[in-house]
């Protein structure tokens, strides 16, 4: 319809005509045509993660869609699984495009798919708003200028823990990540930053375990032998479980700070019920003491609607889709072009307060909680936390234009 | 590090190798006399911690704060799990056991498939983390360092139930009839043995066995849904390196492995001369490097014999088939219709997407049935030249900036010297052993890959791989990719022609020479290893192509092309179209990729019910896809 | 010795000649000096009870096994080659055929395309790539399964012939390179006493036809006495008679050492 109307215009040749009655098709002849986002993610085999995550998107949906839609349209979703590999997720990507006519795509969780799917985007020219991988290659290295990013990076986190690790002040560090992409950047970047924040730093262990299958036992005894004064975690999941009963029984952690990422999200912290480890310095989410009124109300919305608490999940769902409402409501219009040109400098709202998509790098600001966790009730909590403005944990401008390719930033 | 700790590591090792050895020994016993290969004993072990972990639960109430509770707990799951497993064999495997062999790992794919799910939809997708056992929670001082009281029982429970399986094997009427059946099969049915009870009663306690280990493990880590392939890949290392059917070689070979493993992380970050090297990162393949060196040294394993590899798949390729004689025409057709289809078809332009990977798993599927099939030797490693050829051209695209037909050509290549390195290595191997060994070196590769960020950009691969511009630009007409899709079809037509036509060849026929009956090839000249090694190289370099075609198809790779996953998928699509017939891997690879693209659509539990279909296709058409059409053309052909 | 008398008058040349062959598996002496020739256009049998060394000297001299001493050499002995250390295929390559106990042929292929294997080796074209296998050397194929009366069953799958026909074709495969010398282990074993006959009846108008020499096993005296030239026997991994068939069926070592193993058939 819209393709018709353009040919249509370009047979008149005026092109402020042209411009003229796109607008007026959008608005008129697609009053009812929904706003379609091809949404694709590795659904079973990161589902502890993608439950919640596609239930904060239906109530996001649900929201937009009876506060009447975008511009008069409505939001729809079509969610595909990717089965956690690039290869069908480009796949599904096409089969969105082609069969399905979806305006953008979106989601995204393992680092690879992410990149995978930003670099589809740059070809086919196509929206890309990447939801949850981690990678800081996804906007730096391998950004692009149709690919945008919701989630806190690797290095943004990382950059949130640092300062309380510094605060610490101690010398010696061991460190223990997942031997993959996001550990070892991780790892590379907590490095890097300790450094300068803190000179006489020394790392005097670091074991990069396979990720899902760590020797426990093992790597606890190898960190214990390095004698650190303090520990810095990258692992996750059930690696996480596993470390955390380990060195609880072989006195890992008994007077030793450990500073751990991630660790403070629902979806890992909630497994470990009362074995969650008290007192370590983490990222994550208390979904259960935020009492700004946003928050409260999206609490209080998600749990009447799916009679759940919300994981971080349930943010990055729900924020993905109120940032694509916003972006579309900006631009007025699925254009591609448009799209990014309003998603630069975009500013949106989340449960966590209000984000923008960075001009510099299309990494939104949406920041984390930082804080210490502690075990109350039987199980896991995280206390003394602050939220941070994921706006200030960015390289200098300067660093970020020299990682980014050029044609990412005209 | 200390010598105490280093001491404490190894002990540590011990525990780990008692839970390997645990999940190890069912899946050998169950081999050893039914000669099914079974995949889907990870997720019986899966299965076990989570049964472990409900029944835990439930008991918990009634017994609180006593360790009877979780060994209650852990028997309970131990029988759930048997039970399952006996379930399974009536239900499924006994059907098929006259299929060519290796069609049952086809049906326990199928029901790993859809235990995972099941898993998902019982126990919801958050990880589950038991309680500790009562009794067993701290640690006890060992050279002065804490050693976890759980871990010092696992140590006593290998060796105990190694000794209680010793037993049974050798003093009970039933163990007697295992070990004559896993020397030989047809000697207990010609005993007159009641087969099927003997087979049943296996399976559960093989099942058991892995229930056991996973309950076992419930106090070391969560029930979680990523448990079942870890599990079987160990499961079969150790299995292998310990030498079939034996279950003392089993026990030795964990012990190696996890000891391997444990002094890998203890030595930590080695600083030699300048170099460091970070020891930890080799967990990430230690038990492939173990394995590929037990096998290239000792071809049945520390402990296995000869007898105990099984015959060959394809013992009963009909020579007219091979020949290629019937239904040329229909072929032609077929191409002609595909050639014609970018513009047939414009209207639902998903049709060409789909198809370019239909095309090049069909090449894939073809280059390991040339092996597997005439060859004899199946690989369960094929991936490794399927990611080689991609990664040959990604990094051909990238260090040189070469045009992308250079890359298409050259690709390829890195396939064929995969092949050619680890089939001069593997076609020294028959049987499992071969397979296995396939495995361990596409794993290596894998983990080189992961690794290697440089050159391969490490976990997260490489992007930017597009098609030249002529070969993505809008044919007038057609479909958006249509460019694309015939230089696919094209490649791929071509090269199964070639493959179809080298095994017409006087070395197609030398290769079946050298499966049908090694000794007799060799007695008439024939360097059967030679012509085995060659044989990899062709097929390497066709899966090569196919990955080199997959690799510009999507734009952007990773290392997932050459996980055993992929290698899995070949097999699967190999054995669903059947090993008798030259279109089997063509049809196979066309009805698994199309099968997990709906199934992916259409239903929420797309896994389960991919497993569901397989497992149809398993009982209804025991002899592959490839077997139905044959069926309806040559009535008389058995 | 016994057979001294019939070794000085064998005028014939010499094709192959074993000599202190000696064979031991973990600690068991299988073969212990063993010495025997097979002379050009003889067919000579190797006999003796189960477990005597047959079969060992037969897989060495094929070069399946190799053995710890003593050397076998094929051809007239000016210009012998020795054979001890080849290969199977090697020693096949210096044109020395065998058949298997079992018989062994290439199940999956068709009777001519069984002999088009062999002739297909035998004129180093296995690394051909390119053209169909079943045109080439197919005369010639035919008319070496026409010689084992095998022509009309050229085409049928190897798989649906009866055992007889499968030992005929492995006769065929084996002749494909025009071999000086046939190794046949028990070339009549598992067949019908008609069979029998048969099999070896047509097996010595080849060998003659072709000045071919066979060396063969056979556990049925019938077949050894109806056709061999001439008998070595084994007992206990020794040769303990050889020489004509009269001769050695009078022998009374050799009604010993097979009474002793209670067969003599």
């Amino acid at each position: 319809m819209k393709s018709s109307l353009v040919v249509h215009g370009r047979a008149l040749s005026a092109l402020s005509t042209l411009v003229v009655l796109c607008g007026l098709g959008c608005t008129g002849a697609q009053a009812q045509t929904p706003i379609r986002i091809g949404e694709i993610n590795s659904y079973k085999a990161q589902a502890a993660f993608l439950d919640p995550y596609r239930k904060g998107m239906d109530l996001a949906l649900e929201e937009v869609n009876a506060a009447g839609g975008v511009g008069g349209r409505r939001l729809e979703v079509i969610t595909r699984d990717d089965g956690a590999s690039p290869g069908d997720a480009v796949r599904a990507a096409e089969e969105l495009l082609a069969r399905e006519n979806v305006q953008m795509l979106a989601g995204g969780f393992l680092s690879h798919i992410g990149l995978a799917l930003g670099d589809f985007a740059r070809q086919k020219k196509v929206f890309f708003l990447a939801s949850e991988p981690l990678t800081d290659k996804l906007v730096w290295e391998n950004g692009n200028r149709y690919t945008f990013r919701l989630r806190p990076s690797t290095y943004m986190q990382v950059s949130m823990i640092v300062p309380e690790a510094a605060r610490l002040k101690k010398k010696r560090w061991a460190i223990v990540y997942p031997n993959y992409e996001y550990g070892q950047s991780a790892a590379a970047t907590f490095k890097t930053l300790l450094k300068q924040a803190q000179p006489d730093v020394e790392f005097v262990a670091e074991q990069a375990t396979p990720l899902g299958k760590v020797e426990a036992g093992a790597v606890v005894q190898a960190l214990s032998d390095s004698h650190p004064d303090a520990i810095f975690n990258v692992l996750f999941g059930a690696d996480l479980a596993r470390l955390v009963r380990e060195g609880t029984t072989r006195e890992l952690f008994k007077d030793r700070p450990v500073v751990s990422l991630l660790t403070g999200e629902p979806e890992y912290l909630d497994p470990l019920r009362d074995e969650a480890p008290a007192g370590w310095i983490v990222t994550g989410y208390p979904w259960y003491a935020i009492d700004t009124p946003a928050h409260k109300a999206f609490v209080t919305a998600y749990q009447k609607k799916f009679g759940d608490y919300p994981r971080l999940g349930s943010i990055v769902g729900y924020s993905t889709i109120k940032a694509i409402a916003a972006g579309v409501r900006a631009a007025g219009s699925t254009d591609t072009e448009k799209l990014i040109t309003a998603f630069r400098g975009l500013s949106f709202d989340t449960p966590f307060g209000r984000a923008e998509f960075r001009r510099l790098d299309h990494q939104s600001t949406m920041g984390a909680f930082v804080g210490r966790t502690a075990v109350e009730g039987g199980r896991g909590v995280m206390k003394d936390f602050t939220y941070l403005d994921g706006a200030r944990f960015q390289p200098s401008d300067e660093a970020v234009r020299r990682m980014r390719p050029a044609d990412a930033q005209q | 590090m200390t010598l105490a700790s280093l001491l404490v590591q190894l002990l540590g090792g011990l525990a780990g190798a008692s839970t390997l050895f645990l999940t190890s020994a069912g899946l050998s016993l169950i081999f050893g006399v039914t000669r099914v290969v079974n995949f889907a004993h990870g997720s019986l072990f899966m299965v076990g911690v989570y049964t472990a972990w409900t029944a835990g639960q439930w008991l918990r109430p009634i017994l609180p704060g006593s360790a009877g509770g979780f060994w209650l707990a852990v028997l309970l799951s131990t029988v759930v799990v048997a039970a399952l497993g006996a379930l399974l064999e009536v239900l499924i495997l006994r059907r098929i056991y006259r299929a060519p062999e290796l069609f049952q790992l086809l049906a326990t794919f199928a029901v790993a498939l859809v235990l995972r799910d099941g898993c998902l939809w019982l126990w919801g997708p958050e990880d589950l983390l038991g309680p500790r056992v009562p009794g067993l929670t701290g640690a006890i001082p060992v050279l002065g360092m804490p050693f976890p009281r759980y871990d010092a029982a696992l140590i006593a429970i290998g060796p105990l139930v190694l000794g209680l399986l010793h037993l049974v094997l050798t003093r009970t009427r039933f163990g007697i009839l295992v070990r004559a059946a896993t020397q030989d099969r047809e000697m207990v049915s010609a005993l007159g043995v009641a087969e099927s009870r003997l087979f049943t009663s296996v399976f559960a306690i093989g099942a058991g066995l892995a229930g056991l280990a996973g309950a076992l493990q419930l106090p070391r880590e969560p029930a979680n849904l990523g448990l079942d392939l870890p599990a079987i890949s160990d499961a079969f290392v150790v299995v292998v390196v310990g030498g079939l059917g034996s279950l003392p070689g089993a026990f030795l070979a964990a012990l190696l492995i996890s000891l391997v493993k444990a002094a890998c992380i203890a030595l930590g970050t080695v600083e030699l001369g300048g170099f460091s090297f970070a020891f930890p990162r080799l967990t990430l393949v230690a038990e492939f490097l173990v394995m590929a060196i037990v096998l290239v040294m000792r071809p049945y394993g520390l402990m296995g014999r000869a007898a105990a590899a099984p015959r060959s798949l394809a013992t009963t390729l009909p020579a007219e088939n091979a020949a290629g004689a019937p239904g040329r025409w229909p072929w032609g057709l077929l191409v002609v219709g595909l050639i014609l289809l970018p513009w047939l078809a414009a209207g639902s332009p998903y049709t060409t997407v789909v198809l370019v990977d239909v095309f090049c798993f069909s090449l894939f599927a073809m280059s390991l049935f040339f092996i597997m099939g005439p060859g004899g030797m199946h690989s369960f490693g094929h991936a490794a030249y399927f990611g080689l050829g991609a990664y040959g051209a990604a990094i051909v695209l990238k260090a040189s900036g070469w045009p992308m037909l250079w890359a298409l050509l050259l690709g390829p290549l890195g396939g064929f010297a995969g092949a050619l390195i680890f089939g001069w290595f593997s076609v020294r191997l028959s049987g499992v052993y071969l397979a296995m060994l396939t495995l361990a070196f596409s794993q290596i590769v894998w983990s080189i890959i992961y690794q290697w960020d440089d050159l391969t950009g490490g976990s997260n691969g490489l992007t930017g791989l597009w098609p030249a511009p002529w070969l993505s630009a809008q044919v007038p007409g057609a479909t958006a990719n249509a460019a694309y899709y015939l230089l696919t079809l094209i490649c791929v037509a071509i090269a199964v022609l070639v493959l179809r036509r080298v095994l017409d060849a006087p070395f197609g026929l030398a290769l079946r020479a050298g499966r049908d009956s090694p000794q007799r090839a060799e007695s008439i000249g024939i360097n059967v290893h030679a012509v085995q090694w060659a044989a990899f190289c062709v097929a390497g370099t066709a899966a090569g192509l196919a990955g080199v075609l997959y690799a510009f198809s999507k734009g952007s790779i990773s290392p997932d092309l050459v996980h055993v996953g992929r290698s899995i998928d070949g097999l699967v699509m190999v054995l669903l179209g059947g090993v008798e017939a030259l279109a089997g891997p063509l049809i196979g690879a066309a009805a698994f990729t199309l099968l997990q693209d709906t199934a992916g659509r259409s239903f929420d539990y797309w896994r389960a019910a991919t497993g569901v279909v397989m497992l149809l296709i398993v009982l209804v058409f025991p002899q592959g896809l490839a077997g139905l059409f044959r069926m309806r053309r040559r009535p008389s052909t058995t | 010795m016994t057979g001294q008398a019939t070794h000085s008058t064998l005028s014939r040349t010499v094709l192959l000649s074993v000599r202190g062959l000696a064979k031991s598996f973990g600690g068991v002496q299988a073969v212990r000096g063993v010495d025997f020739e097979v002379g050009a256009g003889e067919l000579l049998a190797l006999i003796g009870p189960n477990g005597a060394g047959k079969s060992t000297c037969f897989n060495m001299i094929n070069g399946q096994i190799r053995p710890d001493q003593g050397s076998i050499r094929l051809g007239n002995p000016d210009h012998s080659k020795e054979l001890v250390g080849l290969t199977p295929r090697k020693v096949w390559r210096l044109g020395v055929g065998r058949t298997f106990q079992i018989a062994a042929v290439f199940g999956s292929m068709s009777v001519i395309e069984n002999v088009q294997m062999a002739l297909l080796s035998h004129a180093r074209e296995l690394h051909e790539f390119w053209r169909p296998a079943r045109a080439q050397h197919r005369a010639q194929a035919l008319e070496l399964l026409d010689a084992v009366g095998l022509a009309d069953q050229a085409t049928l799958p190897v798989a649906t012939l009866a055992y007889g026909q499968v030992k005929a074709v492995e006769l065929a495969v084996a002749l494909a390179n025009q071999p000086r010398l046939l190794l046949m282990d028990e070339p009549t074993a598992g067949m019908a006493p008609a069979e029998r006959v048969a099999l070896m009846a047509l097996t010595r108008r080849l060998v003659t036809e072709r000045g071919t020499s066979v060396l063969f096993t056979e556990h049925s005296m019938d077949v050894v006495f109806a056709f061999a030239d001439r008998v070595v026997v084994l007992a206990r991994g020794e040769v303990i008679a050889q020489g004509s068939v009269t001769a050695v069926r009078q022998d009374p070592r050799v009604r010993e050492a097979y009474f002793g193993s209670g067969r003599l058939t």
